[in-house]
């Protein structure tokens, strides 16, 4: 196992971040930590990185426990939010700072942060500060610096959390890439659910310093453990007590067996796909999601009567 | 037009209070020529008075340099009770007359002090002498390092140095090549405030130094005491060597600042 967190609890003041946490990630694996901001993913990722001491419980990394041992001496590389560059250092220095304060030969420091630049596509910036680049350059050389020191594993706080939307899909599927090919055990701290289920083999979904399930991201989306599994991978409709997703419904023209009348309040047109906002008969809102055709063979327009028929339905 | 009498207004005041006075000064001294300030500052005494002010600066500014850098991370990141006293007792000497500083070390270290009878049958002189005038500098500029260095540690955060242990740096390492950078022109600040300080000092110093022309008197002191004795243009050109002092820490000052900036 490249990383397993056994029973850890931690508390600041009277606010528990953290209510005895297991997690196993496996080694060579890409696994997301996934919640809402407060849930405690970060503060499982800084207790993993030594950067915050648990309450109770243990850290093991590949098989060794490191719960007493500070950051220096875990071999972890961790990748902040706000990438704490260290500004009054170029990009090389930056990232030669892990192999210069172990005292490597200065040739080999060389060669190895070459190498680094041109995997993180930064090669004539080296003697730019981190002032002069822009996000997804400062991140990228976060990344360099944090692999220079050949972690056993990598963490990576909110990683693209400031970076805007376009460069954190660019940069999604480069570290995908990146991790298809050095399989490093990553752990990628993440509030947005298309960025774990993107990204990550594996996620652990956290909710109020609990974890509420782990799986592959189909296991999540399919098989979700309870009502706030299922409303936080992917949008949800409530009828009565079960839970259907948008896509899992079926809208007629005539009422047909089991189903409810609503009308169509407003069509949102997002290319392949029309979403169908519905108000039932008691005031209820409903989300439909269909293709363009079947859209239009229904030729459905404002204030129509239809009838839904929930395809496949949840009930916790 | 109320725009430019403001201004106007604000310059003559600065002008009035500053620059006429430290001008006449200047004017004075050279009044006769360069020679005769030039003679009057290579006097004996008055070479004395002037490396004593130096000695006594160089003495002070490194001290309080390192206590104002471990005073400032112990207030920013260290959590410890009292606290907030330690905050608010750094500022004292901002507050206290200096005249009060010389009198609470006559109090302690006098002859007739509270450490006074031993100290005195040990051999050790701290008033009116070196030692005394130095801890009186030494507490009229402390408060300097720790005010500059404060809130530039604030700004800059701990990620830095989180990140720097996560690569391996050990506590030293990340002072030395993380904290220390980051917080370097805030230090050199400081450190032009406490020099100037520690040049300029009168108050607390006369009250433990003696007054001893060639031996306990500093640059200040030796100012007031050839102006009281007549000899002004001694006292003039005196003045004009604390003043050029001035005039390259306010220079300094200014190209930290810029620096600080960028």
């Amino acid at each position: 196992m490249g990383i397993a967190v056994r029973d850890v609890s931690k508390r600041f003041g009277k606010f528990t971040a953290l209510e005895a946490v297991s997690v196993d990630v496996p080694s060579g694996s890409l696994t997301a930590l996934l919640g809402p901001s407060g849930s405690g993913k970060s503060t499982l990722l800084r207790v993993i990185a030594g950067l915050e001491r648990p309450d109770t419980g243990e850290v093991i990394l590949d098989g060794e426990n490191v719960t007493g041992r500070p950051p220096q001496r875990r071999g972890v590389g961790f990748v902040f939010q706000h990438y704490a560059a260290f500004r009054h250092m170029t990009v090389y220095e930056n990232v030669a700072f892990g192999l210069r304060v172990r005292r490597h030969p200065r040739r080999e420091i060389r060669e190895r942060v070459e190498e680094l630049l041109h995997l993180v596509q930064l090669e004539g910036l080296a003697k730019r500060y981190p002032a002069q680049l822009s996000g997804g350059q400062r991140q990228r050389m976060g990344l360099a610096r944090a692999l220079a020191v050949d972690p056993s594993v990598l963490l990576l706080d909110e990683p693209f959390g400031a970076l805007d939307a376009r460069v954190r899909k660019e940069l999604r599927r480069w570290l995908r890439r990146l991790h298809d090919e050095t399989h490093t055990t990553t752990l990628i701290v993440t509030h947005d659910q298309e960025e774990a289920m993107d990204v990550a083999d594996q996620i652990v979904l956290m909710n109020h310093g609990r974890v509420e399930q782990a799986g592959g991201p189909r296991d999540l989306y399919e098989e979700p453990a309870n009502e706030f599994v299922m409303g936080f991978v992917g949008p949800v409709n409530r009828i009565g007590e079960a839970f259907i997703r948008p896509h899992d419904v079926e809208l007629l023209l005539e009422p047909a067996g089991d189903c409810q009348e609503a009308m169509v309040e407003r069509l949102v047109h997002l290319g392949f796909e029309v979403r169908v906002e519905l108000v039932r008969g008691d005031g209820e809102q409903l989300s439909v999601q269909i293709s363009r055709d079947e859209a239009e063979r229904l030729e459905l327009e404002r204030g129509q009567i239809v009838y839904v028929r929930p395809l496949r339905q949840r009930v916790f | 037009m109320s725009r430019y009498g403001l201004r106007f207004a604000a310059l003559a005041y600065l002008a009035m209070l500053l620059l006429v006075p430290l001008g006449m000064v200047f004017w004075r001294t050279f009044e006769h020529g360069f020679w005769p300030a030039f003679h009057a500052v290579t006097a004996p005494d008055a070479r004395s008075a002037l490396w004593l002010t130096v000695l006594i600066a160089l003495i002070v500014v490194p001290l309080n340099t390192i206590f104002g850098v471990v005073c400032a991370l112990a207030i920013v990141r260290g959590r410890f009770p009292g606290k907030g006293i330690v905050n608010a007792v750094v500022d004292l000497p901002l507050a206290l007359s200096p005249v009060v500083v010389g009198l609470a070390l006559l109090l302690l270290y006098g002859r007739l002090g509270w450490l006074g009878p031993w100290l005195g049958s040990h051999g050790i002189k701290i008033i009116y002498a070196l030692p005394g005038m130095v801890l009186a500098t030494i507490f009229v500029s402390l408060p300097f390092v720790v005010r500059e260095v404060v809130p530039v540690l604030r700004e800059i955060g701990t990620e830095q140095e989180q990140a720097a242990a996560t690569l391996g740096a050990s506590r030293f390492q990340i002072f030395r090549r993380v904290t220390l950078p980051a917080i370097r022109w805030g230090v050199a600040y400081g450190v032009v405030l406490t020099t100037a300080r520690a040049l300029g000092e009168f108050g607390a110093v006369s009250v433990v130094s003696g007054h001893i022309a060639g031996k306990t008197e500093t640059m200040t002191q030796y100012v007031q005491a050839q102006y009281e004795g007549f000899n002004t243009s001694g006292a003039y050109a005196a003045s004009v060597v604390l003043a050029l002092l001035a005039v390259i820490t306010l220079l300094a000052m200014t190209l930290f600042r810029r620096k600080e900036e960028t």
